[in-house]
């Protein structure tokens, strides 16, 4: 590394360190582009959240108070955390499981790209699997009465993308643990409960709980799968927003939805940052 | 699926997995055998939790009339059934436009950060893990007034989903290609080909590019993977790509074969689409490896 550096220096001109350097303009078309299609987007959710076209109001918000809302929100939370914890356990015991095997062997590659899939790309096809499998009045295993309630019949279909995602999330933690510590537990005459308790378990666990705030936070902005799952009755957040948005699209519903979106922008933050600090905590033992 | 975990397969040369480094014999044996079993039953009931909802999509599509036949006639109504062939060739179309955009967007950037602004990384970066924390449902609120503004002066085919697309694209692509980046010593291979007159037009594009070719390849897959499954910010934005095709065919009748057919085989694409990264993604660790 040092001699890479040693190397690199001469061939900057000398001349040019005093003279402003014009090279950020290469970066203008990048940052154009996420202003227009990422920043300002999110820019018009917190203004219009808190604005009524002529200035701050934030009678807007008032719609948070709203029962309806209110319900949606507490639903949100409902199905996010059962799912989030849920889907962590099942998923660490798992990320265990494909650890413990070759690296480089098809099992792992199997469950980690079939995961991939679940986890991120399956939109509301997850929910017609479930449909096809135990459906109602359709399923090809058994006919589940359960199928279309809140939260059992949904949690199910979460949990079915939750655990991938822990497994993606978690597998590199788990990899990161040391053979040294057990070894280092044993020559203290530790069991292997003894080890869990007292040294792996307590290294993973900033570990554990940043992914299950991750699984929270992808619950909450999961739309799609609960839409195809049941779109008659708006149970979650994201549900509540699409449908001020494809309702009658006048100034009242458009600021009910920025309102609506503020709202679990602030929810989605909070989760992060708590993810954010977990990670720092993390990252000092396993790399 | 369940009967090819095998003992042997964990032990297989160059694993560094915890069984496999166990020596045999004595305590360290009789543990590894409970790790092995544990492995095992673990592995196996997960695979069935995870097949079985597939399994019954695959089967269902294949059901006949009556129970117990078998039929085709639930995958061949995929090119007859209204709307859906164009649906899915909106989705394939896009799923190029979006990988293409996307490339041209960062890969450069990406590229002339490293050799020229390093100071913009952590910006760049920041930004482009951005969508992971803002859900797309919130990222249609703010984007709907923008694109109704567009369309009152043109009208917009499904086609220009691209735009949001690329950004939904953008953490996927940029792990992929921020850890191509770290695998080669970009700044080295910029200054020989400088010291040699090349302009800084080919030495990212006949230099650099050349040497983050499964770099690319990897960002591209999870693009296409991306927009395979992308179903909120089309529906949201009245736009029908295969995803807004499939739900409205379950609205108008949940228990269609063609719902089915065209679901397993969207999962099963994306599914291979992603096995052919993890060999990519294999062959680049082993040439690092064995140039260490």
């Amino acid at each position: 590394m040092a001699t890479q550096g040693i190397a690199a220096e001469p061939a900057r001109p000398a001349g040019r360190a005093g003279r402003r350097s014009f090279a950020w303009v290469g970066t203008l078309p990048f940052f154009a582009y996420v202003g227009l299609l990422l920043i300002l987007p999110t820019a018009i959710v917190v203004w219009g959240g808190i604005s009524n076209g002529h200035g701050l109001d934030l009678g807007n918000l008032k719609i948070l108070w709203d029962a309806n809302v209110r319900t949606s929100f507490l639903h949100s939370v409902e199905l996010s955390s059962i799912t989030a914890l849920v889907g962590a356990v099942l998923g660490a015991i798992l990320a265990y499981a494909v650890a413990s095997g070759n690296p480089d062997g098809l099992i792992r590659r199997t469950f980690l790209a079939g995961g991939g899939v679940l986890a991120q790309f399956g939109g509301v096809t997850l929910a017609f699997a479930f449909t096809a499998a135990i459906g109602p009045t359709s399923g090809f295993l058994f006919h589940a009465s359960w199928f279309y309630k809140f939260p059992i019949g949904i949690g199910l279909i979460y949990i079915y993308f939750q655990v991938p995602l822990m497994l993606l999330v978690f597998l590199p933690a788990i990899v990161g643990m040391k053979r040294e510590w057990r070894e280092a537990t044993e020559s203290l005459g530790g069991s292997t409960w003894d080890y869990w308790r007292l040294v792996g378990g307590r290294l993973l666990l900033p570990a554990f709980l940043g992914a299950t705030l991750l699984l929270f936070a992808n619950a909450l902005a999961a739309y799609a799968t609960i839409q195809a799952w049941e779109n008659q009755i708006p149970y979650v957040v994201p549900q509540m927003i699409s449908n001020s948005i494809t309702s009658e699209v006048g100034l009242a519903s458009t600021n009910a939805a920025q309102a609506l979106a503020l709202g679990m922008v602030v929810l989605v933050a909070i989760v992060m940052t708590l993810y954010v600090l977990l990670q720092r905590r993390t990252s000092r033992w396993l790399q | 699926m369940a009967s090819v975990i095998t003992p042997a397969d964990a032990m297989e040369r160059g694993a560094v997995g915890r069984v496999a480094r166990m020596p045999r014999g004595g305590i360290y044996g009789r543990r590894r055998r409970r790790l092995q079993v544990f492995r095992v039953i673990v592995l196996t009931l997960f695979a069935a939790f995870f097949i079985i909802p597939l399994y019954a999509m695959v089967a269902f599509s294949f059901q006949g009339s009556t129970p117990g036949t078998h039929t085709l006639s639930a995958w061949t109504s995929i090119i007859s059934y209204p709307g859906l062939l164009g649906a899915i060739e909106i989705t394939l179309e896009l799923a190029v436009i979006t990988s293409v955009v996307m490339l041209a967007l960062l890969l450069p950037t990406m590229i002339w950060v490293r050799l020229r602004v390093p100071r913009l990384r952590r910006v760049i970066e920041f930004l482009c893990l951005l969508p992971l924390t803002i859900p797309a449902i919130v990222l249609v609120v703010g984007l709907a007034p923008i694109y109704r503004q567009i369309r009152i002066h043109i009208s917009l085919s499904a086609l220009m989903l691209f735009g949001v697309y690329v950004i939904l694209a953008l953490p996927y692509a940029y792990r992929s290609l921020a850890s191509g980046l770290e695998a080669i010593d970009a700044r080295t291979l910029a200054e020989a080909a400088r010291s040699l007159g090349a302009s800084w037009f080919t030495v990212i594009a006949r230099v650099i590019v050349p040497n983050l070719w499964q770099a690319v390849l990897n960002a591209t897959l999870l693009t296409v993977a991306l927009v395979l499954g992308e179903f909120t910010i089309a529906s949201l934005l009245l736009y029908t790509n295969m995803q807004v095709a499939l739900y409205d065919i379950s609205r108008a009748s949940l228990n269609a074969g063609v719902l089915f057919a065209t679901s397993s085989a969207a999962l099963l694409f994306a599914f291979i689409l992603l096995m052919i990264l993890s060999y990519v993604g294999r062959r680049r660790e082993r040439r690092r490896g064995a140039a260490a």
